[in-house]
């Protein structure tokens, strides 16, 4: 094995609420516009929730043919579109097909397909259930797909860690790169799952906002927030040691430099209100990109708008990067993009290492009262223009997993 | 009454759906692998279909012979007690 490499970001392929493709998610998130709405894919009148972000422009058409998007999941369609942008947007790279990786994410998985593919067996029998039902559900289905359509061999399996699913994807893909062992990597995540079921679901361990208005559903750090927005969507970064991506001349948005998990070890769903558990991740983050906790300029904040994460977060930055998180720009994407569970953290990512590459730092929008328990910089309603060298971007999941990556400006 | 005719019309219409082709290239002759560029997982799909729209039961060990449209349309047409 070769000696460290370093790693850099050159494709971003967001497909969000917010907007699909680097100028329009960009622009959408600099603008604070919210890709929050009443759900359109089926009613709702029976259901506690009536708000969700949709990607309502997704052309389906446009990145399957009609047998290759029948014999897939929703699911698999946001993440075959994120990686075919992504891959364009990083001007289509060379590699050794050994060389690259792909790292896909999802939380859930083609649970529409599991909830479709049931009724058929219930109302017609095991001999009508599809045979890409299997295909279909599994977690790993965008993975597998985006290597056959790149013609990647090299490693390729998808990470499961709830809501930091995507930001683990990231993390595995660079340290690979970092260690030599590929020179470029597909990492990002997927899901669609907002369904009558998981809304349902969600809604019964109050995790899901019934705030009715979209104006003010999804608030992160505010007083009244209480809980979050269900979301779908993708993302996909391009990877690619830096060697590489010099020798051919990439655009390069940001570094990765640094990469940290841990577990709350705590309890299945809350976060440990101390934040010692997310703690861990953050200082491993910055050691791992060999920084200290006064370097870091902004934050990507998990941000959900759940009483119970906002609060605790808060506290693990404050433990973390003691008075200086009070002088940082602290900002939640989710107020727009609301939670895209296993893709938000590769869409924080992206939000991330553009904020580094336009020197300007989303805001956290829908933001009007402040919390004692919330009391830092959290950007509000407004996007800033700020010289970002060190970025963190926080991702915590059910099961008090945790992943937070670091990216820095590339000199 | 159906004839055959029609569900000649009808298997290539569900097959050229099913297969995502055109349907000017369902044509009898046409082999199933090698025309119509369709696995055993797009058979199975596609025999579903078929059962589907007719209501009736295919057991897979009597797709095992059908390698062309034609036999397909013949099984069917079976099925439904028309030849």
């Amino acid at each position: 094995m070769s000696a460290s490499h370093k790693v850099v970001v050159t494709g971003i392929g967001p497909v969000t609420p917010v907007g699909t493709g680097v100028d329009d998610f960009w622009h959408g998130l600099v603008s604070g516009r919210s890709g929050i709405a009443p759900i359109s894919r089926f009613g709702t009148d029976d259901l506690p929730v009536k708000l969700a972000g949709e990607v309502t422009d997704f052309d389906t058409g446009a990145y399957l043919d009609v047998k290759e998007a029948r014999r897939t999941d929703r699911f698999v369609h946001f993440g075959i579109a994120a990686a075919k942008l992504a891959w364009e947007d990083a001007k289509e790279p060379s590699v050794a097909p050994e060389r690259g990786g792909v790292i896909f994410a999802t939380g859930i998985g083609g649970i529409e397909t599991i909830l479709s593919q049931h009724l058929v067996l219930l109302e017609k029998g095991a001999g009508r259930v599809s045979p890409f039902m299997v295909p279909m559900l599994m977690g790993n289905a965008a993975a597998g797909h985006i290597a056959m359509r790149l013609g990647l061999t090299g490693p390729n399996f998808c990470t499961t860690s709830a809501c930091a699913s995507g930001a683990h994807a990231v993390g595995e893909a660079y340290r690979m790169i970092r260690n030599g062992l590929i020179d470029l990597a597909v990492a990002g995540g997927s899901e669609s799952a907002t369904l009558p079921l998981t809304i349902a679901a969600f809604s019964q361990m109050t995790a899901l906002t019934k705030n009715p208005d979209p104006a003010t559903a999804s608030r992160p750090f505010d007083a009244n927030r209480d809980g979050f927005v269900i979301s779908e969507g993708a993302c996909a970064l391009i990877l690619e040691s830096e060697e590489r991506a010099v020798a051919r001349g990439a655009r390069i948005y940001a570094e990765l430099a640094g990469y940290g998990a841990s577990d709350d070890a705590y309890h299945i769903t809350a976060p440990d209100p101390s934040g010692a558990g997310s703690s861990i991740a953050i200082r491993a983050a910055l050691a791992d990109a060999d920084e200290e906790p006064s370097a870091v300029d902004y934050v990507n904040a998990h941000g959900t708008s759940t009483p119970l994460n906002d609060a605790s977060e808060t506290a693990a930055l404050k433990a973390v990067l003691g008075e200086h998180a009070h002088s940082i720009a602290v900002s939640s994407t989710k107020s727009m993009t609301g939670h895209m569970l296993g893709a938000a953290g590769a869409v924080e990512a992206g939000a991330s290492a553009l904020a580094i590459s336009k020197g300007r730092v989303p805001p956290t929008i829908h933001y009007a009262t402040k919390d004692p328990a919330c009391d830092l910089d959290y950007v509000p309603n407004e996007a800033r223009d700020l010289d970002v060298r060190l970025a963190i971007s926080n991702s915590f999941g059910f099961g008090g997993q945790n992943a937070v990556l670091a990216l820095r400006k590339y000199a | 009454m159906t004839d055959m005719t029609e569900i000649d019309a009808k298997v290539r219409k569900v097959l050229a759906e099913q297969l995502a082709v055109e349907e000017a290239l369902v044509v009898p002759e046409a082999r199933f692998a090698e025309e119509l560029n369709a696995d055993s997982l797009d058979l199975v799909e596609a025999v579903l279909a078929l059962e589907e729209e007719w209501n009736i039961e295919i057991p897979e060990e009597e797709m095992d012979g059908v390698k062309t449209v034609g036999a397909a349309i013949n099984l069917v047409a079976t099925k439904l007690g028309v030849s």
